[in-house]
């Protein structure tokens, strides 16, 4: 079964003022795919995620997201396309002034015509499906580094998003949490057929959840490998995946 | 169909009751359901009889989280009330959603509000009074001890925290303090000149003006400028760094907030705000002088005359003390909020607006104990 482009990135060239981070740049999305965007530190993953939710816009070339070029199209198909976005950023990023489902209920009022009440239900459904059921009341403060996080997804998933994207959503959690996270991300992608779009070092997590990639390399400013990462490991493109995928190890076999 | 049938009003989603058998069956496309109706329809359809909900999905298509959360309050619904449920045939995907919405790890707790009787209320509210003027105390003396500390040359004061402090309060604040002084000044011979006319006296405004500016005017208008903008600005800043968890680094690697934090501030403020006060007695006289020569067409040098005559050493000593005293209580108002502050950034505007409310306060009661101790002395 051919799968369709959810995400496509043309000739995109990205960078802020004179500086280009990364050149030329395509790549496709499919539906349904678990994307990973991995590469070394400072190489430009969380900026193309920036670029791919339109909060930085690129120098040059175009995101098409489910055929609207986001560049170009008028605001209220670009707005649509955003309402099916879900991102989930590195600390969560819940408001701190309101409650779990009181941020959950945020964007299901500006975006959708339930009633008050079903919002209510909805938002402490979300907060059940990441495994926060009865935390509906509590404030982000009152809560663990882990749990900001998953209350971030319940937020994420509010508008059942037809995208999601994740900037590092292991940083900072323990091994079991973030394990766990892996296996909600699976599950959500399996069950809603969410396209889910992560950036992430996380060697564990990168073989777990993923079976697309992109590795981007900040010193030739372009993606250097493409493809499922446990078969970039099985035949490694060049030394430096191969080191990356391996943590660190010298001598490549091919 | 048998007599106890009963169909939902909307179509995609229909309920049944039959032989104890209690079924919902989701057709089609369901999404955007609310969940009110379908809540009143589910309830009114239930009795006595029902032993089984079975939940099922009849040539289903698009749906979205408001069908979730119909499985989800059915499936509660039944675990609540001991009846058996059967989801078994909905489709794998809404199965597993319902599984792991169900898949408790940790159990909420927390501490609930209760409401106190009214003596046990103020009971508490005095503790909690006792507890804030404690905490206030303390502070003083934290920072009192962090200047003997400076004094004997043990402080961990950067100098260009102290320097980049002063700049802050100092040289930037330069052109708001002339203008809004300049204004003030021209203010005061304004409303002066109009009582001053009826007796002819208009050559007095000089002498109000000066004495007004260089008493007290000059420098509460500079405290008011400065706790609405380097006060707030201190509360602000170290309240963000509570946030980061900048402060607990700091105590964690046994640095003193007070030294590091706000001393360098403190010092800037009692070093800038004479300064400024004087800057506003010659902007609001030079104020006042536009008024009595341009618009009043007092002759310039008389009117100067009379405003140096009524100026004395006493009165602008008295201003610059006010300034030097006002500096005190904006800095140290607005390191208390910021110290204070909460773990959020809600807390951050909270105590920011505590900063300047405080400040604001503090030097309007300083000004009465000043004005007191002056009367009494004869000054
Ligand atoms: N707002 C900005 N203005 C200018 N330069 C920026 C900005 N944000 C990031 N950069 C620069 O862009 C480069 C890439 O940053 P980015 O955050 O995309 O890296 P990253 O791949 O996500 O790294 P990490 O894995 O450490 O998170 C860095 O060198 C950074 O200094
Ligand atoms: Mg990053």
């Amino acid at each position: 079964m051919s799968k369709q482009a959810m995400i496509e990135a043309k000739n995109l060239t990205i960078g802020y003022g004179d500086f280009d981070l990364l050149k030329n740049t395509n790549y496709v999305v499919n539906e349904s795919d678990i994307f990973i965007i991995m590469g070394s530190s400072g190489c430009g993953k969380s900026s193309m995620l920036r670029v791919l939710t339109g909060l930085l816009p690129p120098k040059e070339g175009k995101v098409i997201i489910d055929g609207v070029d986001m560049q170009n199209a008028p605001t209220k198909q670009i707005q649509k396309i955003r309402e099916k976005s879900g991102i989930l950023y590195q600390s969560g990023a819940l408001f701190s002034s309101m409650t779990l489902a009181e941020n959950i209920a945020l964007p299901l009022e500006q975006y959708s015509d339930y009633s008050p009440a079903t919002i209510k239900e909805l938002a402490s459904l979300k907060l059940a499906l990441v495994g926060l059921k009865g935390f509906d009341n509590f404030y982000p403060s009152e809560i663990s580094g882990g749990m900001k996080k998953r209350a971030g997804l319940a937020r994420a998933l509010a508008l059942d998003p037809k995208i999601l994207y994740f900037d590092e959503p292991s940083a900072g959690l323990d091994p079991i949490s973030s394990r766990n996270l892996d296996d909600l991300i699976i599950e959500i992608n399996q069950s809603l057929g969410t396209t889910i779009v992560v950036v992430t070092h996380e060697l564990a997590s990168i073989f777990a959840i993923g079976n697309n990639s992109i590795f981007l390399n900040g010193a030739t400013k372009s993606i250097t490998a493409r493809g499922d990462p446990k078969e970039l490991l099985k035949n490694p493109p060049n030394q430096e995946v191969y080191e990356f995928l391996t943590r660190g190890e010298k001598n490549a076999t091919k | 169909m048998s007599d106890d049938m009963k169909i939902s009003k909307s179509d995609n989603v229909q309920i049944f009751a039959k032989n104890g058998v209690l079924q919902v069956v989701f057709c089609a496309d369901v999404e955007n359901t609310s969940y009110d109706i379908f809540e009143k329809d589910f309830l009114n359809t239930l009795n006595d009889n029902i032993k089984t909900i079975k939940i099922e999905a009849k040539n289903l298509k698009n749906w979205d989280s408001s069908l979730l959360l119909m499985v989800f309050k059915a499936i509660e619904y039944a675990k609540k009330n001991n009846i058996k449920y059967d989801i078994s045939s909905l489709p794998d995907n809404l199965q597993n959603l319902s599984d792991l919405a169900f898949a408790v790890d940790r159990k909420p707790t927390k501490n609930t509000k209760t409401r106190l009787p009214f003596l046990d209320n103020v009971g508490f509210k005095t503790i909690l009074l006792c507890r804030t003027i404690s905490g206030v105390l303390t502070y003083i003396r934290n920072v009192l001890s962090s200047l003997g500390r400076l004094i004997s040359l043990k402080s961990v004061m950067r100098k260009v925290d102290f320097l980049a402090a002063l700049e802050e309060c100092g040289p930037k604040a330069i052109a708001i303090v002339a203008l809004i002084s300049f204004l003030v000044g021209l203010i005061l011979a304004f409303v002066g000149a109009v009582q001053l006319q009826t007796f002819g006296a208009q050559i007095y405004v000089a002498s109000l003006v000066t004495i007004g500016m260089c008493r007290i005017m000059g420098a509460i208008m500079v405290g008011i400028i400065i706790a609405g903008r380097t006060g707030s600005a201190y509360a602000a800043t170290i309240g963000t760094m509570q946030v980061n968890e900048e402060l607990d680094a700091l105590q964690t690697m046994g640095i003193s907030k007070f030294d590091f934090l706000v001393l360098p501030r403190f010092l800037a403020l009692i070093i800038s705000m004479p300064i400024l006060t004087m800057l506003a007695d010659i902007m609001g006289m030079i104020g006042g002088a536009f008024v009595g020569v341009v618009l009043l067409n007092l002759p310039a040098q008389e009117y100067w005359k009379f405003a140096f005559n009524a100026f004395t050493l006493k009165n602008f000593l008295v201003g610059i003390f006010h300034g030097f005293c006002f500096g005190i209580i904006i800095s140290l108002c607005g390191c208390y909020s910021g110290l204070n502050c909460g773990r959020n950034a809600d807390s951050v505007g909270i105590s920011t607006t505590k900063s300047v409310v405080s400040a604001i306060v503090w030097m309007i009661v300083a000004t009465g104990i000043i004005t007191v101790i002056c009367q009494e002395l004869g000054i």
